[in-house]
């Protein structure tokens, strides 16, 4: 399975969860808030997130449910589980550390 | 995952299983609005539709790579894979029909013989008393005399003090087979039942399904209980299915016996190699037994009988215990039980029934049945190895295309796991069909009862060996397409003969194998069979030809004073008779089932060991028992018809007992002492065969059948004539003295020494069968690698012809390689036959598990079957032409 080539494993799995955590939203709407939040600089593909939304799904971190939109349109809606949210704030915690260390490796000064 | 992870993911999981086509629906369903959603946006944004349209495309990224990833990252794909692989790998075997046909074949076969060999050593060794509650607990009971007498049965007596003082059994139970002669209506019939005792019904948890079981006092009490519980088939069959049978009466022997109850369904009784008919409680053992009533006597030794350990005892344990209930015996009753133990059996080792004929067998089946199951593998593996090679293109393109090696793993095990089911399956049909192979084996097979039992043990038996061989000839193929490179294959077929040969070594291998593990069996189905020639041969010590029957006075009722005259009648009327030679009685046959008579004995001059206890066999014999026999006479005389009751006791011994007990001095004169009386030694005959054709030669000795009396003695008749017509003129004879006797089967001593012997025949049969089978899958592998050999290197062999080598050259190069690979396989085999073959070791007789001669010919025959197998392949690479082949 081919994976968005320049984003940490894992690290997409992360954000969806966290776009989830403000709001339950369905495929599109993750998508658009993942380029509007991130400014395009990850250059996840739209279609990459799904994949990633059924592994989540059957991981058990995000529950789906299909509801009508306002125009009478089937969507298929995402929202974290508890489970999902325990998982966010041991992601969140787990990247804060290394991401840390690696900005502290980063901006050391050249002898 | 954890629990909570599989609450969520559990009914996703059922679903996409389910109702994959759904699943699908909906996940195709979300990517289409998504698309749709991005379309309206960006017209919104004032693309033109098809602009809008390609746009969102492209910002999604390849559909269906979305759509196969998402498919991917749901679960149950593990399930899909494998109906994936499973349909995939029909599809593959039926693309090579004869292939497969071939694998299944090998496989039903070997499966089959082994899930027959397990189910028989199940349901003759391990379990063979259906219905019976905790046979794993079950243990027989058997003496065990000091000296030269090895195993024998206890007293009635001897039984009750072991019942009650074994405080370590749950039950014991005494279950003594018995023929009987049942009148129903004007005529007879003989059964065969037991003599149990009263507990027995209750002790091994079966229950009457009419009527009831025995009631403890039934045990007691010469003749005062006939009472009789019947089989199921005998209900149906005899008195169809009556179900007011409770409380009739029925003639046994002729004593009328109350029916009491109707055993249950499928349940045979507890004795290896017979279906009981009927039970009857120990009182009325006088009945059924020659010899008289023996209850009271604890010399009188017939009881075979079973223990149940209380849960958690062991063997050791129990018959710690039970060794010190024989010792006190010892002690308290010093003239019966001197130098007598008991021992306990697991019931595969039980002394007194066919398990311990059959056991040996069995053993040795195992071996070779695994052995054979070990060649199919080699072979089905080489067969998918020649496979595998030519998919090899297959393979490549498949992890080019980006397939990982654990798939290509898991799609070979799938494949291997399609033969090995299908083989397994019909393994179990033909072990099914089987189930009864052994009885049809056995000379006396139709009155005898040796069923294989396919429980769930056994087909836990047969789903492991499925497994293993699944995993064998899966894991082989995949061995050999671990180094697959991408490019290589990929390239055009380059068909270079190098390439093949760096291959070829584990088709060799196997083949190698394959020749070591056929010619291990070919050389011990040719020791059992030299060694049946030669016990069929073996000089028993009497003449072979000489017929015996028997004559049913005890079911007429005669008493003894009835019968010895009787006897005394019979044999002067026999003897007047044309064609006839002698004729005489003797209360035991050699190597027949019954077991002889023995006494604790002493010998004037000789002091015993203080624990030595020197009992020795007997056998109650007629006037010219010797002479009829053909046994010869050492020295002294024969019993005469004056030697009677009233006469001073006498005996004859043999020439080992001579050696033995007075140091091989001519004894006559001297004295024995038999069961506490002094007889005189009259004769001295020689050794022969008494209990088994492979005992060698011990103690013996006779006294003469009016002083120590058996109602129902066989007869013996030495005759020239036919068996047919002795026959008959026996039977007129009897009917002359009496029209209400009847005769027992008449048979030849000779059929005697065949029916003690049928259990090397058993094992000749089917080791022969089997040893047949391994060389014809071993040939079968032979030109299977051999033709594909020549197939691959058709470019070097058109070389060599080209430069000049003429097609004998070639026919002897291929023959060669061929033959080297058996000359390989045989040394390997020789070496591991001759470490083996002892396992043979009971069921050989006079045959050195090592003979060179049954080895010289097993090389022959291997040699010659190689020889065979390459002609083939060989004739193929002398017909290739040169000029067709180069240019190609």
């Amino acid at each position: 399975m081919s994976k968005p080539s320049d984003l940490v494993q894992g690290t997409l799995d992360m954000l969806i969860l966290k776009i989830l955590a403000l709001q339950p939203s369905n495929g599109w709407a993750i998508s658009q808030r993942l380029k509007q939040i991130s400014s395009d600089v990850l250059g996840v593909s739209d279609g990459s997130i799904y994949p990633a939304l059924h592994k989540l799904e059957h991981c058990g971190w995000i529950r789906a449910q299909w509801k009508s939109s306002e125009n009478n349109r089937r969507a298929k809606l995402y929202s974290l589980t508890p489970l999902g949210r325990k998982q966010l704030e041991h992601e969140t915690a787990n990247w804060n550390r290394v991401s840390a260390a690696i900005s502290g490796i980063v901006q050391l000064k050249e002898a | 995952m954890n629990l909570e992870q599989w609450f969520y993911s559990l009914p996703l999981r059922l679903r996409s299983f389910f109702h994959p086509n759904q699943a699908d629906e909906e996940m195709k369903e979300e990517l289409h609005a998504h698309l749709e959603q991005q379309i309206n946006e960006n017209i919104a944004k004032g693309m033109s539709a098809e602009e809008a349209r390609r746009s969102a495309m492209r910002a999604m990224g390849g559909l269906t790579q979305i759509e196969q990833q998402c498919r991917d990252a749901r679960g149950g794909s593990v399930l899909q894979d494998f109906i994936q692989d499973l349909r995939y790998g029909f599809r593959q075997l039926l693309r090579s029909p004869g292939l497969s046909a071939m694998a299944i074949l090998c496989l039903t076969l070997c499966i089959g013989a082994n899930a027959a060999v397990f189910s028989w050593v199940e349901g003759i060794l391990f379990r063979p008393y259906p219905l019976v509650a905790h046979q794993e607990r079950l243990f027989a009971v058997s003496a065990t005399v000091q000296g030269e007498g090895g195993l024998d049965e206890l007293s009635w007596p001897d039984f009750l003090d072991l019942r009650r003082n074994c405080t370590l059994c749950d039950d014991s139970f005494v279950t003594s087979i018995t023929g009987s002669t049942l009148n129903i209506g004007d005529h007879a019939e003989v059964t065969t039942g037991s003599i149990v005792s009263a507990n027995y019904f209750d002790a091994i948890g079966v229950h009457p399904i009419l009527g009831r079981g025995f009631e403890a006092d039934e045990d007691v009490g010469e003749g005062s209980h006939p009472v009789v519980v019947i089989s199921y088939q005998m209900w149906r069959n005899r008195f169809k299915g009556d179900r007011e049978i409770i409380g009739k009466r029925q003639r046994l022997n002729n004593v009328p016996h109350t029916i009491i109850g109707v055993a249950p369904e499928g349940f045979y009784g507890t004795f290896v190699g017979r279906a009981m008919e009927f039970w009857v409680p120990v009182s009325m053992e006088g009945i059924f037994r020659s010899g008289g009533y023996k209850l009271e006597d604890r010399g009188a030794r017939w009881v075979e009988s079973y223990v149940r350990l209380r849960p958690g005892v062991s063997r050791a344990q129990a018959q710690q215990q039970i060794s010190a209930i024989a010792a006190r015996l010892q002690k308290e009753y010093p003239v019966t039980n001197r130098g007598r133990g008991i021992g306990i059996w697991p019931l595969w080792q039980t002394p007194f029934n066919h398990a311990r004929t059959m056991g040996p067998t069995l053993e040795v089946m195992v071996v070779v049945v695994a052995f054979v199951l070990l060649i199919a593998c080699a072979n089905v593996s080489n067969l998918l190895l020649v496979r595998s090679f030519v998919r090899r293109h297959e393979m490549s393109v498949r992890l080019a295309i980006g397939a990982s090696r654990g798939r290509l793993l898991k799609q070979l095990l799938t494949e291997g796991l399609i033969l090995a089911a299908l083989g397994t399956a019909g393994g179990s049909l033909i072990a099914y069909c089987c189930r009864h192979l052994l009885v049809m084996l056995l000379p006396e097979g139709r009155a005898m009862y040796l069923p294989g039992a396919i429980d769930d043990r056994v087909m836990a038996m047969s789903a492991g060996i499925c497994l293993v061989v699944t995993l064998i000839i899966g894991l082989v193929p995949a061995f050999e397409t671990r180094h697959l490179d991408l490019a290589g294959p990929l390239k055009a077929e380059s068909g270079s003969v190098v390439g093949v040969r760096s291959r070829g070594w584990m088709r060799s291998g196997l083949v190698i194998f394959q020749v070591c593990l056929s010619f291990i069996l070919l050389v011990g189905a040719a020791l059992l069979l030299e060694s049946l020639q030669r016990i069929r041969h073996a000089n028993p010590g009497f003449s072979t030809s000489v017929a015996v029957t028997g004559v049913s006075v005890v079911a007429a009722d005669y008493d003894v004073p009835r019968a010895k005259t009787f006897q005394n009648e019979l044999i002067d009327r026999l003897s007047g008779l044309p064609g006839i030679e002698s004729a005489t009685f003797a209360a035991v046959t050699p190597l027949g089932y019954m077991s002889f008579a023995s006494s604790p004995i002493e010998v004037d001059g000789d002091q015993p060991a203080p624990n030595e206890q020197l009992e020795v066999e007997y056998n109650q014999v007629g006037p010219g028992y010797l002479a009829t026999l053909g046994i010869p006479l050492l020295s002294g005389r024969e019993f005469a018809r004056s030697d009677d009751e009233n006469a001073a006791l006498v005996a004859i011994v043999n020439r080992t007992m001579m050696m033995r007990y007075w140091g091989g001095q001519d004894p006559i004169g001297r004295r024995l002492q038999v069961k506490g009386r002094w007889a005189r030694v009259v004769g001295v005959a020689a050794d022969s065969k008494y209990e088994s054709m492979d005992e060698t030669p011990k103690s013996f000795f006779y006294v003469p059948l009016p002083q120590d009396f058996v109602r129902e003695p066989d007869l013996y008749i030495s005759t020239t004539q036919p068996l047919q017509s002795t026959l008959a003129a026996v039977l007129r004879e009897v009917h002359v003295l009496d029209q209400n006797l009847a005769l027992y089967e008449m048979i030849t001593l000779q059929e005697q020494v065949n029916r003690a012997t049928s259990p090397q025949l058993v094992a000749v049969t089917l080791v022969s069968t089997l040893g047949g089978l391994a060389l014809l899958l071993a040939a079968v592998g032979l030109y299977g690698v051999m033709s594909y050999a020549v197939a691959q290197s058709t470019r070097e062999l058109g070389l060599r012809m080209a430069l000049g080598a003429g097609a004998a050259n070639l026919l002897r190069l291929v023959i060669s390689r061929g033959l080297r690979l058996t000359t390989g396989g045989v040394l390997f085999g020789a070496v591991a036959a001759l470490a083996l073959t002892r396992l043979l070791g009971q069921l050989l007789y006079n045959v050195s598990p090592h003979d060179p001669v049954v080895f010289g010919l097993a090389v022959a025959v291997m040699t010659t079957t190689a020889i065979f197998a390459c002609l083939l392949p060989a004739w193929r690479a002398s017909r290739t032409d040169p000029a067709r082949v180069l240019r190609a």
